[in-house]
């Protein structure tokens, strides 16, 4: 398991036993753990979620309690989620900024 | 057979579906979580095994016991409930209700709405970095997950919670470096005597989590300024209460000064609101047992700020008030003695407002570069020079500078943005005006909104 040194801005403190997911992010192959939240696997190994759309910095969520819309990123088939709220499953394939040819489709 | 509508299954929607559910009725029950819980009582997803006892310390008999009621109701089929759903608003008798199938429209006779709070922010410079985050969120992070937001985590701000939650981090083996109160000793002491008066025990508790903080934790902290890299946050710049500079080296910081109310829902039923001085944030007004309009009723957080034995209480009283409003047979014993519960916990949860502050002084000192708004990156400065033009006035001053208009509805600027004003201005805080709430309550797919239409 390459868990033990995920390098991202979360600590895992416990529950560490559960399932692999596998998930991708901007092409990226990540792995996570079942009933970990989109933020929670995505932080696990990296340290933001997305781009700010009016701002230079990036945004790694902020109130995890559905309030803040801070953490919604997109998946590459269109619709945008919010990842503090969304359990993350197997073959997600998400993006940190929205893809060039999104049309606004439906879901 | 009476259609009932609760908003929220944390504490006090999940006892008021108790009330009623008890008396015969089948209520509805509408809540954002994947399970009944709220954020105080939050279950984690499936497949976690931590014990109620290290989710919710010395709280689990209650968050238990809650649950498995609410659980049974729901198995029964004698309470509706819809889990991961957002209330949107109203319309002519049913709420506009988003979930997991779309959107759906649920009519409704009465409804109680125990939306709950969420953490009161003040804005930092350099709080709009990635790896800031609210106090609320450090604690969701740990309960419903089991991870530390970072490894050197920086709890800034004020109330019950930067304890509680600094106490719970540690516990469970997150790296704290440092806990900063902005309120100065003098003043937890005044409040904390109040508190103490009106309930010992959970105030000795409290008092006993600082103590165990022992040099992380500092009163009277004046925030500078959050200093971040490419990672996100390397230090905080503060002073401590003699005035000393300090930069602590973290890589996390998590904000809260109390709560505030969730109120949207209820603005949007019409319920009339309140300047509070006590609370600094205007409050919905309702009587005791929580009549706040025609067939409207309030309970918990969302009401009045007294956390999870006062929301619970509220619940109970507000259901009842329900129930005695359509007829059925109500025990003026145990409303009484609600009512009695409640008047204590007010008093306890009034010394926590003295004890831990809005840091208004703060706010008004925030340099113009200082983002107020997270959601469009509108600083300080934009917002001083909004007022020249729009007045003092909240609403005014967020159709001419966006505070207020982002995607967080002004949930996280609109304190912060209103203190401004009032600074600005020269008047009152309550004379800077409430900022009115709009539908949709939250973010919506218009694909969801459309679907509503008949076809064709």
């Amino acid at each position: 398991m390459k868990l033990a040194k995920e390098p991202g801005r979360l600590q895992r403190l416990s529950e560490t036993s559960r399932r692999p997911v596998r998930f991708h992010v901007d092409g990226v192959e990540m792995r996570a753990l079942r009933g970990d939240t989109v933020l929670t696997g995505i932080l696990a190994s990296a340290t933001y979620l997305r781009q700010a759309e009016f701002g230079p910095e990036k945004r790694a969520g902020f109130c995890l309690m559905g309030a803040c819309q801070d953490c919604w990123i997109w998946q590459e088939h269109g619709p945008r989620l919010r990842a503090c709220s969304t359990l993350l499953h197997d073959g997600m394939r998400l993006l940190s900024q929205p893809s060039q040819d999104w049309t606004g489709g439906g879901s | 057979m009476s259609r009932v509508l609760i908003v929220g299954a944390g504490p006090a929607g999940m006892r008021a579906a108790d009330i009623l559910a008890e008396a015969g009725l089948v209520p509805t029950v509408v809540d954002e979580g994947e399970k009944a819980g709220g954020q105080i009582y939050r279950r984690p997803p499936d497949g976690f095994t931590r014990s109620p006892k290290a989710l919710y310390g010395s709280e689990a008999v209650k968050a238990v016991r809650l649950h498995r009621i609410f659980d049974e109701w729901a198995r029964q089929r004698r309470v509706t409930y819809h889990s991961r759903s957002s209330v949107l608003g109203f319309s002519e008798g049913e709420a506009m209700v988003l979930g997991p199938e779309g959107q759906i429209a649920i009519p409704y006779d009465r409804l109680i709405l125990a939306t709950g709070a969420y953490d009161r922010l003040a804005p930092l410079p350099g709080w709009e970095q990635a790896g800031i985050y609210s106090l609320g969120a450090a604690q969701i992070a740990l309960k419903a997950q089991g991870v530390a937001l970072g490894r050197r985590i920086v709890l800034a701000g004020s109330g019950p919670l930067l304890t509680l939650v600094a106490h719970q981090l540690r516990a469970a083996g997150a790296g704290v470096a440092a806990v900063l109160d902005t309120a100065p000793l003098s003043m937890q002491l005044r409040g904390g005597s109040r508190m103490l008066a009106a309930r010992p025990f959970v105030t000795a508790r409290g008092a006993f989590m600082r103590v165990g903080l022992g040099r992380l934790y500092h009163a009277g902290a004046r925030l500078e300024r959050i200093e971040s890299g490419q990672d996100g946050p390397s230090a905080i710049h503060w002073r401590d209460a003699r005035n000393r500079l300090h930069a602590t080296a973290c890589d996390t910081v998590a904000l809260g000064w109390h709560l505030q109310a969730e109120t949207v829902l209820a603005d949007l039923a019409g319920v009339t609101f309140d300047w509070s001085d006590t609370w600094a944030q205007w409050l919905p007004r309702a009587d005791a047992e929580g009549r706040a309009g025609d067939r409207l009723y309030l309970a918990g957080d969302g009401l009045r700020i007294l956390g999870a034995d006062g929301a619970e209480t509220a619940g109970r009283l507000a259901a009842r008030a329900c129930l005695a409003d359509l007829g059925h047979p109500v025990s003026g014993r145990d409303q009484y003695r609600d009512l009695r519960r409640l008047t204590r916990m007010r008093r306890f949860a009034q010394g926590v407002a003295h004890a831990f502050p809005w840091p208004a002084a703060m706010v008004r000192g925030m340099p113009d570069e200082t983002v107020i708004c997270r959601c469009e990156g509108i600083r300080a400065g934009e917002l001083r020079s909004t007022v020249l033009l729009a007045g003092a006035e909240a609403n005014r001053v967020k159709s001419l500078g966006r505070v207020g208009m982002g995607r967080c509805q002004g949930r996280y600027c609109g304190r912060a943005g209103t203190e401004l004003i009032a600074a600005e201005a020269g008047v009152e805080v309550a004379n800077a005006g409430r900022l009115r709430s709009q539908p949709p309550a939250r973010p919506a797919p218009i694909a969801a909104l459309c679907r509503l239409a008949p076809e064709e």
